[in-house]
């Protein structure tokens, strides 16, 4: 490895923490293969639980809008709670960010995001989190067909993106209801999660394979069930292979089709490209990606393998910098570098909490967990530097930090750029944080600094 | 100590830049070449023009729709019917300055990516050219062709990238919620931190332009109305300035089901936003065209779910003083099974960017060649729909 253990830190994590301490790429890829200790320490809840308080408000506001006596009470507690949930999340999400495994919670927002669901509605916003942890971090250094697998069948998933009400149209219940296909499951994941939108299938594929993925269902006490009932009998033609015949639907042949959808080279290079995209460099280098593409291909689709080509590869390393931060990142790293304890927040008034966490992100563009569609986040810079977003994070550097810690508690700005940016600051950056008129505004300054914005 | 010469270094290193201006120079408010207006909505998620507009006349209409056309819908004349969630824009069409385009679409087929199909619309290329690929948008190759624009004549708006206005040409980004107070040291550290980094430079310099600007302007007007409000409060104030094209985005209109609960959250953001305008730029409005476009319609029938799925042809609102409206223009292609867009959706009948195309012919007197060659490289205009008075 051709990294040192700060600019692996810089771009594999969130970058040193305040102490300057980086652990290097070798034993950032290791931990992987080690127990999930932070997902045990700092739960965000699960399916069932979110569904549970969701149905709970849901009940606590018709009684509400009915008139039912003492109902406004308990409305309020059910948003209190809800308030209190996602706070939790947002506090725990960046608690597992400050912690001992940066590269594994890297990875956990890199497949989040590659993976997107967004709630139907406002007050599931808690399934976001919980899905997360139930399909997608199992599978961080396992392989991709499983993380694939656990993911669409998910029902936030399958509610998402509409699976859930999907019915063959000659199935028993597509015959009895009258009900039919919805193609959106399907097309996502040939498009965005699999194949990549410039591989060459065609709209019957995707038909294809929405016909196949009829069946995929859940309930509330099981979460994903298989229902016979709703899928389209027939085998289904995908990409050039039919899957299931005339007998009863079965759940092992959407399986079997994701895993073929996995193993294609059409997968292998566009989860090479989006891989190098996020940690690289917005247009990355095409070695980079082939070579990536290659250890996907030649580990049968596991992941560790495809980590360690990316630790590997010179271009990895050639270009710091290149990447600009996500706001939650920058919130992240912030947090790291000024050695703040993310479960403080709980001691804030709710206002200024509000305003340091989803606000800020808000503003900075990146709302909480809720990207505009299934394609999750922009990589580009420039989507994320706009003069807008760029307002809202020199806001926050220059508002936030005196209200995370305590004064005794405050860092030197000069040695604050030593330790978190060292060699990379700037001449300008360094001057500044030394000009500053109060050691406040310098701590500002330098979580302000393009270098600490960029990774 | 910092002393001026930081920013005199800034002047220097800056060159023509025209988006890097703002950091060392207040914008130059020279009178821009135009009076009209144009404001471009980009409505992200394939809006489902025959639900919107509703063409009640077409015999094949109602068996394709028998759940989402059961609902009353406002009649505007014997064949077409406006969506319940739209009456807010009603009284424009009684005014003549409402118009609709429906059966319209880019040259995107088949693949029916929103991506895509975005990509493409604010390209606002053809086919030659794979979606993603293009680095700027058709509203900004467009400013760049015209002698004396600066970069606050154009303002692209609201948090997400708006492609159409991306390019060479300078243009002003802002979101009406953003913020930005510094103590005076503080921000000149801050242009001396930015000053070698061009991305850093550029959006820093333009934000604390913007917010002395705005600084003291009624900044939260609309709030609490959907997100599409301020965004459109914000783009009139500005409009009623110096400012002569604005762009943002409306989302919510990928309806895959439940579609008659969700369109009109949507419609009635995309109504706000017009009525916003109209009553933010008061006489201004006489020389105003806004358009809102899609990038592509959704399937002519309903899908098992009480929705609809990607498609291909959609439909354009055109609206405004400077709008010859109460009309539906183009041709349209009938929804009999024969009559679909691979059996499935409505067929495109006009390129949207000829649409477009013409409307800044109307407003701005653009030469032909110019927008065929420059603005929408390669696309044949075709006859003039005459949608600008």
């Amino acid at each position: 490895m051709s990294a040192s253990p700060r600019l692996a830190a810089v771009r594999l994590g969130f970058g040193p923490s305040r102490g300057g301490e980086a652990e290097g790429a070798e034993a950032m890829l290791a931990a992987l293969a080690g127990p999930d200790v932070d997902a045990a320490r700092w739960p965000v809840g699960d399916f069932a639980t979110a569904l549970a308080n969701a149905r709970a408000h849901r009940e606590a506001q018709r009684a509400h809008r009915a008139g039912t006596e003492g109902a406004g009470e308990a409305l309020r507690a059910a948003q209190r709670a809800r308030r209190e949930e996602m706070d939790g999340i947002l506090a725990h999400r960046l608690a597992r960010a400050a912690a001992g495994q940066p590269f594994r919670e890297r990875l956990a927002w890199f497949w989040a995001d590659h993976f997107t669901v967004r709630p139907r509605e406002p007050r599931m916003r808690a399934g976001v989190a919980a899905y997360a942890d139930a399909a997608i971090r199992p599978h961080l250094g396992g392989r991709f067909a499983d993380m694939l697998k656990a993911a669409a069948l998910h029902p936030m998933m399958l509610l998402y993106l509409d699976q859930a009400e999907s019915v063959g149209p000659n199935s028993r219940q597509g015959l009895r209801r009258g009900r039919g296909l919805n193609e959106n499951l399907a097309r996502e994941v040939l498009e965005l999660h699999t194949l990549g939108v410039e591989a060459g299938y065609t709209q019957a594929d995707v038909r294809g394979l929405a016909r196949l993925f009829t069946g995929l269902s859940f309930t509330a006490e099981t979460g994903f069930r298989f229902a016979p009932g709703r899928a389209e009998p027939g085998g289904d033609k995908v990409l050039g292979r039919v899957y299931g015949s005339g007998r009863e639907a079965r759940l092992e042949d959407i399986l079997d089709a994701l895993e073929d959808i996995a193993a294609r080279p059409e997968t292998a290079r566009h989860l090479g490209w989006k891989l190098a995209t996020h940690f690289v460099a917005d247009t990355p280098d095409t070695g980079l990606v082939d070579h990536l593409a290659e250890a996907y291909r030649a580990g049968g689709g596991a992941l560790r393998p495809v980590y360690a080509a990316l630790a590997e590869h010179p271009a990895t390393w050639a270009s710091p910098g290149a990447k600009v931060r996500q706001p939650l990142e920058f919130l992240a790293c912030a947090f790291r570098a000024l050695g703040a304890d993310p479960l403080g927040l709980a001691g804030l008034r709710a206002r200024d909490r509000a305003r340091l966490t989803f606000a800020a992100l808000a503003a900075m563009g990146q709302p909480f967990e809720d990207p505009t569609g299934p394609d999750g986040w922009p990589e580009a810079a420039g989507r994320w530097i706009t003069p807008h977003g760029l307002a809202a994070r020199i806001d926050w550097a220059m508002t936030a930090p005196p209200r995370l810690l305590e004064a005794a508690a405050r860092p030197d700005p000069r040695a604050l750029v030593e330790a978190v940016l060292g060699p990379e600051a700037s001449e300008a950056t360094r001057m500044a944080a030394g000009a500053a008129e109060t050691e406040w505004e310098g701590v500002g300054l330098v979580l302000a600094s393009p270098e600490f914005n960029r990774r | 100590m910092l002393t001026r010469r930081f920013f005199l270094r800034g002047a220097a290193a800056v060159g023509c830049s025209a988006a890097a201006a703002p950091l060392v120079t207040p914008v130059t408010l020279l009178a821009a070449p135009w009076e009209q207006r144009l404001v471009v909505i980009i409505l992200r998620g394939a809006m489902d023009g025959i639900d919107a507009l509703r063409p009640l006349g077409d015999p094949a209409y109602a068996g394709l729709r028998p759940t989402l056309a059961a609902e009353a819908a406002t009649g505007l004349d014997n064949f077409w019917a406006l969506h319940p969630a739209l009456d807010p824009i009603l009284p424009l069409w009684q005014a003549g300055e409402l118009a609709f385009a429906p059966a319209v679409s880019t040259p995107y087929r088949d693949k029916r990516s929103h991506f895509d199909g975005q990509a493409l619309l604010e390209a606002g290329t053809g086919t030659d050219l794979a979606p993603g690929q293009a680095r700027d948008g058709w509203l900004n190759r467009m400013l760049g062709a015209i002698p004396g624009t600066t970069a606050e004549t154009a303002y692209a708006i609201g948090q997400d990238g708006l492609l159409v206005l991306a390019g060479q040409a300078g243009v002003l980004r802002w979101s009406p919620e953003a913020r930005l107070t510094l103590s005076p040291q503080s921000r000149l550290l801050i242009e001396h931190m930015y000053h070698d980094d061009v991305l850093f430079r550029d959006a820093g310099g333009q934000a604390m332009t913007i917010a002395d600007a705005v600084a003291g302007e009624d900044d939260m007007a609309g709030a609490g109305a959907g997100p599409a409000v301020p965004l459109a409060a914000f783009a009139a104030e500005r409009l009623k300035e110096e400012t002569r094209i604005a762009a943002f985005s409306i989302a919510g209109w990928d309806t895959h089901r439940d579609q008659a609960r969700v369109l009109p959250r949507a419609l009635t953001q995309l109504a706000r936003a017009i009525v916003t305008l109209r009553d933010g730029l008061g006489p201004v409005w006489e020389r105003t065209a806004v358009l809102a476009m899609t990038e592509f319609g959704r399937t002519a029938r309903e899908n098992g779910t009480g929705g609809t799925d990607h498609g291909t042809g959609g439909t354009l609102f055109a609206a405004g003083g400077a709008i010859r409206g109460g009309r539906v223009i183009g041709r349209w292609p009938g929804l009999a099974e024969a009559d679909l867009y691979a059996g499935r959706d409505v067929m495109p009948t006009a390129d949207v960017r000829a649409v477009a195309g013409w409307a800044m012919r109307g407003l701005f007197g653009l030469d032909r060649g110019l927008i065929e060659a420059t603005v929408f490289p390669g696309l044949d205009l075709g006859s003039d729909p005459g949608l600008v008075a």
